[in-house]
């Protein structure tokens, strides 16, 4: 179960749970400091800080947090974010995918960089709230809507295509701590596809908070490169509410960050709603990633689709948690949940949690987990026709990658993602 | 040329090769014939660079080089090829991108220039038309979903697409009906000639109607008991292999 332990604040000083208790206090006196000068939503900020001083931030105690650590975390003191200008060197890094770019440096939105929209709304300024977060539940959403400086709130109105949104966030230095609140509304019959990638210098803290909110008939493609600073941490959470025929579609690969977790929450509130939540991490050195994901099948004939593959390499550990919930209401329910690991290094590790909690009777549901080394006869069979050992490897790899990254059909974003991954085998090879 | 002499290998330290002498000169096909377990999938894949068999004696050179020394991407460039008797199959990995990577790899480490898309193409469809096999074969993930007779063919498209110097056919006409046996001999055949020499490794004596060898050779408990023309392989036919082990015992 994901909620806490309890409601007292009162915490027994064992080092861990004290240094997470002291980075919680560390949050909230930022807060006092700089809440005068925080836009949006004041009575939402003093919530969020009266639930972060009652709940603190996640603990090993909690079942959710389990097999992800904070304290790597909580042993940063983190400053607010100044205005900062990426390197030409990250600024080459950008993908080149046509549409609307909405770039945000440290958190905040950065229009020199951006794009105006056309025939659909964005305001920028202030955090996107939106209607589906929970900071009384998950904790680092509190850190974040107390400390939320900005965010793009996207909103598509009925029957439109959108086309491609590019959301940026750019980190470019040490110790800044931002918070970036974006939410997404797409109305009946309405269709984006949102490119979300995230990338940086340095070991700053990035945790944002995106809501997405999928009316009837809507689709909302979600394409996430989690490309961060080799120190940084990112910590995300994702909102998506889906009624009737809607579709949130979305795949996340991770490539950065000394941490990371992707937490995603997927609510299919309507008849025929679908959900696919493709994930791939490419881990290497030291590197911790988790993918958790929540699935809530709450209307009849709902589908959620779950490819989760791991690549792990030197000493890293790579986390997948998924929850599926299927309602009693939610019949003819139809969840597939798939995750695999591919360990290239004796030293990585991997956790695997499926979760089912099926209230119906008439539901189509499965998962499977499986953890191996590279092939030796694929290896050899590969090497016998020319192909150099570590070449060989590099095929195997993007192979055994293919069944989440091929059914991405936008060709840009996808190329995006190809040109990472070999950037990524390129850095792990040498 | 390919010379081997006292070869022995081992596996798991069980002792399989135990003192092949073999020389196939430049522009031979040689087969090799033998009842199961005398080693002759182990004498391919020792030849090919598997990591599984241990190398305890013995030499094999090709064209001078020593084959035992270098690893099996080098060996392939070199002209080594083998075609395997299983297959393998790789999900994810498309079957002209595979052929055209390992071509490329190939071509780098002989110092020849690459081939681009188009030009890859255009061969491999030309190839797998004279195999009469479907272009959209090139279009699958290698191996998957191929009945057995698929992934022989397949084995011999990538063949005529690498055109080795020395291919090692390991049981290709097992699991083959006739019309599939004619296009694998027939493409053994297209090859034949100098600059190619082949080790054809078969139970029957059925396929050497088709590529027919300049020399056959019996292995046996690991090492080559006897050797003649191509009327050796109808004699074992006719007698079996316990006679002809028997008398070179």
């Amino acid at each position: 179960m994901s909620t806490g332990m309890g409601s007292a604040g009162v915490v027994t000083a064992s080092g861990p749970v004290a240094a997470l208790q002291a980075a919680a206090q560390a949050f909230v006196a930022r807060y006092h400091e700089r809440k005068l000068a925080l836009p949006g939503d004041t009575h939402a900020r003093a919530e969020a800080a009266a639930l972060l001083v009652r709940n603190g931030l996640p603990g090993p105690r909690e079942e959710a947090w389990r097999y992800t650590s904070l304290r790597p975390f909580a042993e940063t003191a983190f400053q607010a974010p100044q205005r900062g200008d990426p390197s030409p060197e990250l600024l080459a890094r950008l993908p080149a995918i046509d549409g609307t770019r909405l770039v945000f440096v440290n958190g905040r939105f950065h229009s020199e960089l951006s794009g105006v929209p056309q025939g659909f709304q964005v305001v920028t300024g202030k955090p996107a709230l939106g209607a589906l977060a929970r900071p009384e539940r998950e904790k680092l959403v509190a850190l974040n809507t107390m400390l939320a400086e900005d965010g793009a709130a996207i909103h598509v109105p009925a029957g439109h295509d959108a086309g491609t949104v590019v959301l940026v966030s750019i980190g470019t230095g040490a110790q800044m701590g931002f918070h970036p609140r974006h939410a997404v509304v797409l109305e009946e019959g309405a269709s984006l596809t949102l490119v979300d990638v995230a990338m940086g210098e340095g070991g700053y803290l990035h945790n944002p908070v995106l809501s997405a909110d999928v009316a009837a008939g809507a689709m909302l493609t979600h394409l996430r490169i989690q490309d961060e600073g080799a120190e940084a941490f990112h910590l995300s959470t994702v909102y998506a509410d889906v009624a009737e025929r809607g579709t949130y579609d979305s795949f996340a690969l991770t490539l950065g960050g000394r941490l990371a977790r992707m937490e995603v929450h997927a609510h299919l509130g309507g008849t025929g709603a679908a959900a696919h939540l493709n994930a791939a991490q490419l881990l290497g050195q030291s590197q911790h990633a988790d993918f958790t994901t929540v699935v809530h099948h709450d209307a009849p004939a709902t589908a959620s689709r779950q490819t989760v593959k791991n690549v792990l390499t030197g000493r890293s550990r790579g986390v997948f948690q998924g929850k599926i919930e299927v309602a009693r209401v939610a019949q003819k329910t139809d969840g597939y949940q798939m995750n695999q690991a591919l360990l290239l290094s004796p030293d990585a590790e991997m956790d695997s949690k499926p979760q089912l909690q099926i209230y119906a009777d008439d539901v189509k549901c499965s998962h499977g987990a499986t953890v191996g080394a590279l092939d030796a006869d694929q290896l050899f069979y590969l090497r016998s026709r020319g192909v150099p050992h570590e070449q060989a490897r590099a095929i195997l790899v993007r192979a055994f990658l293919s069944e989440a990254l091929d059914p991405i059909g936008h060709e840009e974003a996808r190329a995006a993602m190809e040109s990472a991954i070999s950037a990524w085998w390129a850095r792990e090879a040498a | 040329m390919l010379e081997i002499k006292g070869l022995k290998a081992d596996i798991d330290s069980k002792t399989i090769l135990n003192g092949v002498d073999l020389v196939i000169p430049d522009g031979e096909i040689h087969a090799i014939m033998g009842p199961n377990g005398s080693g002759k999938s182990t004498l391919s894949y020792v030849l090919s660079g598997h990591e599984g068999y241990e190398v305890t004696e013995g030499s094999a050179t090709f064209d001078g080089h020593d084959l035992l020394a270098i690893e099996p991407e080098e060996r392939a460039a070199l002209g080594v090829f083998l075609a395997f008797q299983y297959p393998v199959e790789l999900p994810g990995v498309n079957n002209a991108n595979f052929l055209r990577t390992a071509l490329n790899a190939q071509r780098r480490a002989r110092g020849e220039a690459e081939l681009d898309a188009v030009q890859f193409l255009k061969l491999a469809r030309a190839q797998a038309k004279a195999l009469s096999m479907p272009d959209d074969m090139l279009k699958r993930n290698v191996n998957v979903g191929f009945s057995g007779g698929e992934k022989k063919r397949n084995e011999v498209l990538q063949m005529a697409v690498l055109r080795p110097k020395l291919a090692i056919l390991d049981e290709t006409d097992s699991g083959l009906d006739i019309d599939a046996l004619k296009i694998v001999a027939d493409g053994v055949n297209a090859l034949r000639g100098p600059g190619f020499s082949a080790l054809v490794i078969t139970h029957y004596q059925r396929l050497l109607e088709h590529i027919v060898p300049d020399r056959v050779h019996v292995l046996a408990a690991g090492r080559i008991v006897k050797s003649g023309g191509p009327e050796l392989a109808h004699a074992l036919e006719a007698g079996g292999y316990a006679a002809v082990v028997a008398e070179a015992a």
